[in-house]
């Protein structure tokens, strides 16, 4: 049933440069409804960069990217339509120091949806109540842990019920006592079916949840595959490496 | 040993080099204190009077200012119209007090001084409600210095926000503009701002039109102040980091709102130091109008002293004048210290 419907999100033949540097190179990518995707790979394979072309934090040269039926141009209101579908966590957090926690959660559906305050706060605090740390609405970002700020900012990308989260190497900048903590808000957050596209190092994390594992390296797709498969039978021996170095100790 | 005498060994005695510098002050202080307390209290001459009294007195001439800070303050506005200007200046320096306080940062402080300025306008002008007209060259003082400063402030600063935003636009032609305005205006001085804007500016104007010497000063003043306010608010937007417009963008807000509620509120609260210092700069600059015909406070008082009689007193003029701007701007720079503790407050 899923396969039948229009893919999420679809990259094809998506080309990127900076400069003379070539950083993606003909990337293609189905995601369907409901499927959860980590991608890995080296540093400088081009996996953030792929997927904040989705949002068009980056903008692509070449190739065709459409996000829920919409293609990603030139035309900004489209942009915009997109970027309130798709919610995106960002490595290190990116919440407002100027505002507190509740008006961080409220500030777009307020301006952006048309919500009324009141009806915002109250999605917000349930919100809250998802990633557990409603006690916390009333103080600023600067104020919280990174681990309690990176679950402020999954909030904050699920107010506007976006239909596809974007996840870019959301524990990296974390102290290590506090990873545990996101990836089991991201985990239960894919239990309740979202849409997720995740870059992410956390291998047990990816085997775990993952419906689709993506291996990138120096700007290309190499291998597509099941967790089960890409992890346990890797098909690349690129892969392979890359595997046996960070699962190998 | 006791408390004080203890303190002022450690402090003022500490070391040879210490116990020197104390000498040395004391001897400056013994030298210059108390010929001044002579001259500014003890000889000087109060009240009403003429300057036969101050002469008699021998020291300073404070009977100058009883006798002339009507002139210095309103210029040449008509004699027995002054509580004109005066109630325009007790208006406007009320509003900049409500202003200051946060909690009046609300839609209707804008409709406030709209209000405000009308009122001024009125009051200054006449012409209405039975107030006998006055002409603008007849303007001057305080009124005068304030109008200018606050107009070109008020002004210049949300012109200045899109200054900035304009030189850091992605937009070629508006980043020119933007590019080519701020280093035009900084790279002459205001004496010839102020002299274009009074004397070339109405060359370019239709036969016949002229436009007010006091609106054209406070253009001027605007055009120049904008130019200078807008480097200090592109040096808060550069301080933003990147991921904050990342996030604000991937949030859909969109450029303006962006701006306006994620990006500005962070970049202005970073620069209010900057920003106060081209407030202050904007309100003594005032002075500078009178290059081209117009009587401020400074000018005024000038003119005041004019009169040969009260010449020799012009010290005590000039020190009047001086403190009249320097409760100004050091209310501006002690604000702005208040107000950057106020907003750091919660947040960080």
């Amino acid at each position: 049933m899923i396969m039948q419907d229009p893919p999420i999100v679809e990259l094809n033949g998506v080309n990127k440069w900076y400069g003379d540097f070539h950083v993606l190179k003909d990337i293609g990518l189905e995601v369907a409804r409901g499927e959860k995707v980590v991608v890995c790979g080296p540093s400088g394979s081009g996996k953030s960069t792929m997927i904040r072309c989705i949002n068009r934090l980056e903008e692509h040269q070449s190739g065709c990217i459409v996000v829920d039926g919409v293609e990603l141009g030139d035309d900004l209101k489209a942009i915009e339509a997109i970027r309130r579908r798709v919610g995106m966590v960002f490595q290190s957090f990116n919440l407002f120091p100027h505002l507190t926690v509740l008006e961080n959660l409220t500030l777009a559906p307020i301006r952006v949806a048309g919500m009324t305050p009141a009806e915002a706060a109250d999605t917000a605090m349930a919100l809250l109540e998802r990633v557990r740390i409603p006690d916390q609405a009333a103080k600023y970002p600067g104020q919280l842990s990174g681990g309690q700020q990176q679950r402020v900012a999954i909030a904050r990308a699920l107010c506007l019920k976006p239909k596809v989260m974007l996840f870019d190497e959301p524990t990296s900048a974390l102290d290590p006592e506090m990873v545990g903590e996101v990836l089991d808000v991201m985990t239960a957050l894919a239990s309740e079916g979202m849409t997720m596209i995740c870059v992410t190092h956390e291998m047990a994390f990816a085997r775990a949840v993952a419906d689709t594992m993506v291996f990138m390296d120096e700007g290309r797709v190499v291998e597509v595959a099941k967790p089960a498969l890409f992890f346990d039978h890797p098909a690349n021996e690129r892969t392979r490496r890359f595997l046996g170095k960070i699962i190998g100790h | 040993m006791s408390r004080p005498l203890s303190w002022a060994k450690a402090n003022l005695f500490g070391s040879p080099a210490s116990s020197l510098l104390t000498v040395l002050t004391l001897a400056l202080l013994w030298q210059v204190v108390p010929p001044l307390v002579d001259w500014a209290l003890i000889g000087a001459s109060w009240g009403a009077g003429d300057p036969e009294r101050c002469r008699a007195a021998g020291g300073a001439c404070w009977t100058l200012l009883t006798e002339r800070h009507r002139l210095m303050l309103f210029g040449v506005y008509p004699y027995d119209q002054h509580w004109r200007p005066a109630l325009a200046v007790a208006l406007f320096i009320a509003l900049l007090a409500i202003s200051a306080n946060r909690r009046c940062w609300k839609p209707w402080l804008g409709g406030a001084w709209a209000l405000a300025v009308m009122i001024f306008a009125a009051l200054m002008w006449g012409g209405v409600l039975g107030l006998a007209p006055v002409e603008t060259s007849q303007w001057g003082g305080l009124p005068l210095t304030l109008v200018i400063a606050v107009l070109a402030i008020a002004v210049a600063f949300p012109f200045s926000i899109l200054l900035a935003l304009g030189r850091r636009s992605g937009l070629p032609a508006i980043r020119a503009v933007s590019v080519g305005y701020i280093e035009l205006v900084r790279g002459v001085p205001l004496v010839s701002v102020l002299f274009m804007a009074s004397v070339m500016f109405p060359l370019f104007l239709p036969e016949g039109m002229t436009i007010d010497k006091v609106l054209r000063a406070l253009v001027g003043m605007t055009l120049f102040t904008a130019a200078y306010l807008a480097e200090a608010v592109r040096g808060g937007l550069q301080a933003i980091p990147r991921g904050q417009f990342e996030a604000a963008d991937a949030l859909g807000l969109g450029y303006w709102r962006s701006m306006r509620l994620i990006i500005l509120p962070q970049a202005l609260r970073l620069v209010i130091p900057p920003i106060v210092n081209q407030f202050i700069t904007c309100f003594k600059d005032t002075s500078l109008v009178t290059i081209v015909g117009l009587y401020d406070l400074l000018a005024a008082s000038k003119a005041a002293l004019n009169d040969p009689a009260w010449r020799p007193y012009f010290v005590e003029g000039y020190l009047a004048a001086a403190l009249v701007y320097f409760c100004f701007c050091f209310f501006m720079s002690r604000y702005s210290q208040w107000l950057e503790r106020d907003l750091r407050q919660g947040n960080r």
